[in-house]
C-alpha cells in the first residue's frame, strides 16, 4: 500500500511572529517542518511498517520547502515531492487541497494520505478534509493509533471524553493527533539519504491542472491585543493572614 | 575557505540536539543529584546510532565524518558533560583507536559490536600512580603461549562499571630501556573472571556519569586481542588521546554555549536598580567574553575535525583546541554563576552544575598544564610528531558509507 504524507514548511514554533501592515513576519527565525506534520509523518511510517509499500512526502511551497521534505526523508519517508508554482503564491487551503489532490493522483497507487491536524502558521486545520473531499475519499480526523487489518484501516481517535475505535476501507485520509506518539528522530541513514536526495519539483503544468481559484483572503491581520498585567503584593503579619487576604481578593475578582 | 557545514552535518547535529534536549535535559538535574547516569541513556544512544556516529558502515557504524562527531559532542555537552563523556571514551578513546590500529579481523570482531552500541567501550590508561606520567604505568601483561596474563588496576575510568570492553594499556617489557617502549595495548573483555570494578563517588562534578576503577587479577587475554604490536602501547594511547581530546574540545564548546544561553536568558529577565541586568556593562562584558570563547573554541575544534577528515596529523591542533575550550568553559561557567548571583550558587539553576563539570575538563585527557607544555614544545621546536605506523584514516565517504 502506498502512502502519501502531506507536509508544510512553517516558521519555527519559537519564532516571534508579528503582524505589520497586514503582513506577517517572523524575522530571521528558521523555517521547519510543521510540528503537527511530524506526527503525520510518524503515523505514515507506522502504517508503512504495518502494511508495507512506500511513503511519499508531498509539500506545496517554495524552493525552501525542500528543507521540510528533507526532514521527512531523514525520518524515513521513501521519497519526497515538492509542488511549486508562482501561480500558488497566495493560495488558500482549498486551492492547496486541489493541488495536493492532483499530486496524490499523479504519484499513483496511493491508498492512504496522512495530514497533521493543522499548520502552526495558518491554523486553518481543514486542508486534510478538503483534500479528502476532492479525492472522494473517506476522512478520519484526530487519529491517535493506526492498525491495518484485513485490508482495512482500524484507528483510534482520542478526545477528552474518551476513545473511539473507527474502521474504514481504503482509500482514506487521516489527520493525526499527537497521541500517535513522539515523532521518531531522523536516523543517520535517513540523514545521509536526505542530504543526497534530489527532490523533484512539479509545477501546475506537470500536474495537468490550472491554477485553482483562492477564495479566502486575509484582508486584515493584527497582533493579539496587549494584555495589561497588574501585579499586587499581598502582605500580612502571618502566612494565615496573607492566605486569608488572598482568598478575599480572589473572590472579589471573581477568579473562582 | 568554506566554513559552511554540509547538510548531513547540520542534520546530524540537529538530531543529537533533539535527543539531548528532549530526553535528557528534563531529567539531568535529578541524575546529577542522585550521582549516576539514567538507565535509559546508553541504550537510547545506541538505538539512535550515536555510539557509532563516525565509524564506517562496514564496521557497524553510521558512516558520518569526524566533524559530525564533534558537532554531536557539542550538542551533548550543552546538556551535560557526562553525556559527551560517553562519546569521548566509547568512540574517541576506544573505537577510533581500533579503527586506527586494529587489524581487519579485530575490526570485524571487536569494533563492530562497539559501533553498533551492543558493547560499550572504555579506555584504561590512568592508574592511581600514573596520570600525566604515562610511563609510570604499573599494570602488567605477561605473554604465555598464545595469550597474555594481565594484572593491575586502573583509576578514574569513565564508564568503568558500564563498559563491556576496555582498551587497556599495560607493561609487557619491564626491562625496556625507555619505559615508554615497554607498553602494549589490549582490548580486554570486562565480563570475565578476575575483573573487579566499581564507581567512584564524592566527585566535584560529572556526577550524572560513571567514573570508576577496574582491577584485573590474572585475567587471560588472547593474543588476538592485542592491538598493534608489542611495545606500541604508548603510541596507541597517545593516538587515542588525539581523538579523545577532540571530543573534549568540542564538548567544552557546547558547555560554553550553554553558559552563554543561560546567562543571556537570565540577564534579560532579572531586574536590579530598575532595569534588566543585561543593560549593565559589567554583565555585558561577561557575555561578550563568552561569545568570544564560544566562537574561538568552535573554530579550533572544527579545524581539528577538518584535519582528521583530511587525514592530516593534528596532535598540536587538537591539543590547542582542548586546552583553550576547557579553560574557557571553566571561565564561562564561573562568569555564568556570577551573572546568576545567589541563584547561580544553588542547583535551582543549571550553571552551578556547568561550573562543577567544567573543572573536570581542565584535568582529564591532558591537564591544561600538559597542553601548555606541548604547545611550547612545538613552538620551540622541541617537539615534533614522528609519523605513526598506523595513522587515523582520512574520512572517505565512499569507504565509510559502502554497505558490505
Amino acid at each position: 500500500m502506498n502512502i502519501a504524507v502531506c507536509v508544510k514548511q512553517v516558521p519555527d514554533s519559537a519564532a516571534k511572529v508579528v503582524a505589520e501592515d497586514d503582513r506577517v513576519s517572523w524575522g530571521d527565525a528558521p523555517l521547519v517542518l510543521n510540528p503537527w506534520d511530524e506526527y503525520a509523518v510518524e503515523a505514515a511510517l507506522q502504517l508503512q511498517e504495518a502494511a508495507g509499500g512506500e511513503v511519499t512526502a508531498v509539500s506545496v511551497g517554495g524552493e525552501s520547502a525542500k528543507e521540510a521534505l528533507k526532514t521527512a526523508l531523514a525520518m524515513g519517508c521513501t521519497q519526497a515531492i515538492l509542488v511549486s508554482d508562482p501561480a500558488l503564491a497566495a493560495a488558500d487551503s482549498q486551492a492547496i487541497a486541489h493541488v495536493l489532490c492532483a499530486a496524490i493522483q499523479k504519484i499513483g497507487g496511493v491508498e492512504a494520505a496522512c495530514f497533521g491536524r493543522q499548520a502552526i502558521d495558518g491554523d486553518m486545520g481543514v486542508t486534510g478534509a478538503q483534500t479528502a473531499h476532492l479525492l472522494g475519499w473517506l476522512m478520519l480526523g484526530l487519529v491517535s493509533k493506526i492498525e491495518f487489518k484485513d485490508g482495512k484501516l482500524q484507528v483510534e481517535r482520542s478526545f477528552e471524553e474518551g476513545i473511539q475505535i473507527a474502521e474504514c476501507p481504503l482509500p482514506a485520509a487521516l489527520s493525526v493527533s499527537k497521541d500517535i506518539g513522539e515523532p521518531r528522530y531522523p536516523s543517520f541513514m535517513g540523514i545521509r539519504k536526505a542530504a543526497r536526495a534530489e527532490i523533484p519539483t512539479w509545477d501546475l503544468a506537470a500536474l495537468g491542472i490550472e491554477a485553482p481559484a483562492s477564495v479566502v483572503r486575509w484582508p486584515r491581520i493584527s497582533n493579539p491585543p496587549v494584555r495589561e498585567i497588574k501585579t499586587e503584593m499581598i502582605e500580612g503579619g502571618s502566612p494565615q493572614e496573607i492566605a486569608e487576604k488572598l482568598v478575599e481578593r480572589i473572590l472579589e475578582e471573581k477568579v473562582l | 575557505m568554506d566554513f559552511k557545514l554540509t547538510e548531513e552535518q547540520q542534520m546530524a547535529q540537529q538530531m543529537v540536539r533533539e535527543f539531548a534536549q528532549r530526553e535528557v535535559a528534563p531529567v539531568i538535574k535529578e541524575s546529577d543529584r542522585q550521582g549516576g547516569m539514567a538507565a535509559f541513556v546508553l541504550p537510547r544512544m545506541a538505538e539512535l546510532g550515536i555510539l557509532g556516529i563516525c565509524l564506517p558502515l562496514r564496521y557497524g557504524g553510521q558512516g558520518m565524518d569526524y566533524i559530525s562527531l564533534g558537532l554531536a559532542c557539542e550538542e551533548l555537552e550543552a546538556v551535560d558533560s557526562t553525556l559527551r563523556v560517553v562519546l569521548s571514551v566509547h568512540i574517541g578513546l576506544n573505537s577510533l583507536g581500533l579503527l586506527q590500529w586494529a587489524n581487519e579481523e579485530q575490526k570485524q570482531r571487536l569494533l563492530k559490536p562497539q559501533a553498533r552500541g551492543e558493547k560499550i567501550a572504555c579506555f584504561g590508561l590512568t592508574e592511581s600512580g600514573a596520570g600525566s606520567d604515562v610511563a609510570a604505568i604499573q599494570s602488567s601483561a605477561r605473554c604465555q603461549g598464545d595469550e597474555y596474563i594481565l594484572n593491575g588496576e586502573k583509576m578514574w575510568i569513565s564508564l568503568a562499571t558500564k563498559a563491556h570492553h576496555c582498551l587497556w594499556i599495560a607493561r609487557t617489557d619491564p626491562s625496556a630501556a625507555d619505559p615508554h617502549e615497554g607498553l602494549s595495548a589490549f582490548l580486554v573483555d570486562l565480563e570475565q573472571k578476575g575483573v573487579t570494578r566499581g564507581d567512584l563517588h564524592g566527585k566535584l562534578g560529572m556526577r550524572a556519569g560513571s567514573t570508576g576503577w577496574i582491577a584485573l587479577q590474572d585475567v587471560t587475554v588472547p593474543l588476538q586481542n592485542r592491538i598493534g604490536e608489542e611495545g606500541e602501547g604508548f603510541k596507541i594511547a597517545m593516538a587515542c588521546l588525539d581523538n579523545g581530546r577532540y571530543t573534549v574540545a568540542a564538548g567544552a564548546t557546547g558547555l560554553i554555549r550553554a553558559c552563554l544561553e543561560a546567562s543571556t536568558t537570565y540577564a534579560k529577565s532579572r531586574r536590579a536598580f530598575g532595569r534588566e541586568i543585561s543593560w549593565f556593562q559589567l554583565v555585558q562584558q561577561k557575555i561578550a567574553n563568552m561569545v568570544q570563547f564560544y566562537d574561538a573554541a568552535r573554530l579550533l575544534y572544527l579545524r581539528a575535525g577538518w584535519l582528521k577528515n583530511q587525514g592530516v596529523r593534528n596532535t598540536r591542533e587538537t591539543s590547542l583546541a582542548k586546552w583553550f575550550a576547557t579553560d574557557a568553559s571553566f571561565q564561562a561557567a564561573a562568569e555564568a554563576v556570577q551573572i546568576h548571583g545567589a541563584y547561580g550558587y544553588s542547583d535551582e539553576y543549571d550553571v552551578e552544575r556547568y561550573l562543577r563539570n567544567a573543572k573536570g575538563g581542565v584535568i582529564y585527557e591532558g591537564t591544561s598544564e600538559i597542553h601548555q607544555l606541548m604547545q611550547a614544545g612545538y613552538a620551540l621546536g622541541y617537539r615534533v610528531d614522528a609519523p605513526l605506523r598506523c595513522e587515523l584514516p582520512p574520512y572517505d565517504s565512499e569507504f565509510w558509507q559502502a554497505e558490505i
